[in-house]
């Protein structure tokens, strides 16, 4: 099964900006690997994996850390920041709505 | 002393006998680095100053007489472990300026025994690879041959221990990056548990079969490094609380997926694997063939959920909190070329890969059946473990290969990770041994025999291999 694959489209939804010379590359070795994962589906297995068994690993909401406590090792790491925030470019714009 | 031949558990005597002092062994280490691995290429960042540092601290507690099992022991650090204020890059143009902002839990408790750590090692970029060639920083050279590769991903720290630049590593395993290159440097290496060891602080690749382990020089340095790192940790929501699995009756039972070793394997590797079977037949073992039948699935399994988890988490790679920046016009030109920029082409690869496994119309095919295959897989292990101890298989097709050699041919690379992938599909403990040697062109190349229990069978794997290191030559 060699399904066509449209590299550009799923490098647009990885965020990924792909030269024209990789392109070429990767609608070769894609199809390829492609070719040797689908080995799979000539498995004897059920349709779908079992639901695994579920447990709570969260933590009790109590003890929490003061404000502050890692904003500065965390903040420092930003390329870019603005005081205490980090500073984004704008994300959503009226022009594109 | 000897750093060619000198284990975790020689130097610990001669530490608190005070034969020569944690100062002296770094200092030995250090200038062993600074001597060689300008010809291996081992190390990302060699940090001399704070080892010393760590080193007069381990001396003190020694002379207080508060030495544990690693206090003053030099160790190199795999480069997608986070030590808080130092850079840790993953082999990566996306971190290479990172600083971490906080200790991993291995590297807490590494910290609270009094380790050194004498630096970071090259690796594959984000841990994917087979050889270190998919290195940002360009590749690492194998100490027994260096025109072959180390073996990846954590093939600089398999090299640095294999050359005497120090006494074990840190490295991690996703689908053989620790028994690999230990099978190609010579050295024993362990891929603990899923959930033995916390991930806290691991730069996460596939999460469902991310494992930190030790490389050592012997079964018992890797133990040593093993039990002063495995544990549950609040912090890893995977993480096992201690004594969910029992101990098994051993009896001595090694099972060999004799069909699975029929086709791939070097005829010299699979002889030597053989010649260690019956080494281990004379030593008092029974040895069963065992029906795996859906191990060949296990490879092209692995190359469609390690990709797909590899897409998702390497999504948090778009340079707002950490890493590279690239000036743009909009916020998303921004991240396609930050992403650009900062990922090499296998990283790539596998991000395009994943995201066509995942995406709506193949998710089906690809990543759902992924999964349910990947349970039939598991199950041939707990069927296996019904009747024998553990299984034993090669830990790689081949030995160390060419630099340059697999490097144009990705599924030839990924071929590497046959034998290996499937205790990372099962999250069941595995470990390379030295197994003895075969030769290409003239030279001595290293291979491992890899041993793989039962859930929490750690303790089992390393009675065995600790029979094929004393009866092997």
């Amino acid at each position: 099964m060699a399904d066509k694959v449209d590299v550009v489209a799923l490098a647009k939804l990885a965020r990924l900006e792909v030269s024209g010379e990789e392109l070429a590359k990767l609608e070769k070795e894609i199809p390829a690997i492609l070719e040797f994962v689908a080995e799979i589906q000539k498995a004897n297995a059920p349709k779908e994996a079992a639901t695994p068994v579920l447990h709570n690993v969260m933590r009790a909401d109590e003890n929490p850390i003061e404000p502050g406590t890692h904003t500065e090792s965390l903040v420092s790491a930003a390329p870019s920041r603005e005081g205490d925030r980090i500073s984004v470019k704008q994300v959503i714009s009226r022009k594109h709505a | 002393m000897d750093l060619s031949t000198l284990t975790i558990a020689q130097a610990r005597k001669d530490l608190d006998a005070k034969k020569y002092s944690a100062l002296e062994l770094s200092q030995a280490y250090l200038d062993a680095i600074a001597k060689k691995d300008q010809g291996i290429h081992a190390y990302l960042e060699v940090w001399a100053d704070s080892a010393q540092k760590e080193a007069k601290h381990a001396d003190e507690l020694i002379k207080a007489g508060k030495s544990q099992a690693l206090t003053g022991i030099p160790l190199a650090i795999k480069d997608n472990i986070l030590i808080e204020g130092r850079t840790c890059s993953s082999a990566s143009k996306m971190l290479e300026h990172y600083k971490a902002s906080y200790d991993a839990t291995v590297i807490t408790k590494l910290k609270a025994e009094g380790a050194v750590f004498l630096g970071r090692t090259n690796m594959d970029e984000f841990a994917m690879g087979s050889s270190t060639e998919n290195s940002a920083f360009g590749p690492t050279m194998n100490p027994h041959d260096t025109t072959r590769v180390p073996g990846g991903s954590s093939g600089g720290s398999a090299a640095a221990v294999a050359a005497g630049m120090a006494l074990a590593a840190l490295g991690s395993d996703t689908g053989g990056s620790i028994r690999q290159p230990s099978s190609h440097c010579g050295l024993v290496g362990l891929k603990p548990t899923y959930g033995a060891v916390s991930r806290y602080g691991l730069m996460p690749m596939g999460s469902s079969l991310d494992q930190i382990g030790p490389l050592a020089r012997t079964v018992d340095d890797a133990r040593i490094l093993f039990e002063e790192i495995r544990g549950y940790d609040a912090q890893d929501s995977t993480s096992n609380p201690d004594g969910m699995y029992k101990a098994g009756k051993v009896r001595k039972v090694i099972g060999v997926p004799r069909a699975f070793l029929e086709k791939g394997v070097d005829p010299d590797v699979l002889a030597l694997f053989n010649a260690t079977i019956e080494r281990l037949r004379k030593a008092g073992y029974q040895i069963e063939d065992v029906a795996m039948p859906n191990l060949p699935y296990a490879l092209p399994v692995y190359y469609v959920v390690c990709p797909a988890e590899v897409s998702t988490n390497l999504a948090r790679y778009d340079g707002v909190r950490y890493g590279l920046s690239v000036p743009a016009a909009t916020v998303g030109e921004s991240y396609e070329k930050i992403r650009a920029a900062g990922f090499g082409p296998e990283t790539r690869r596998r991000i395009v890969l994943g995201t066509f496994v995942l995406s709506s119309g193949y998710a089906d095919a690809y990543y759902r059946t992924a999964r349910a295959v990947r349970d039939v897989i598991r199950a041939d292990f707990t069927n296996a473990f019904k009747e024998v101890d553990c299984v034993a298989m090669p830990t790689a097709p081949g030995p160390a290969f060419k630099l340059g050699e697999k490097t144009s041919d990705p599924l030839a690379m990924y071929l590497e990770d046959i034998f290996s992938v499937t205790a990372n599909l099962a999250g069941v403990p595995a470990l390379s041994v030295p197994a003895g040697t075969v030769a290409r062109e003239g030279k001595q190349l290293p291979v491992g025999f890899q041993l793989m229990g039962a859930h929490g069978g750690e303790d089992m794997l390393f009675a065995i291999a600790k029979d094929v290191e004393r009866t092997g030559a």
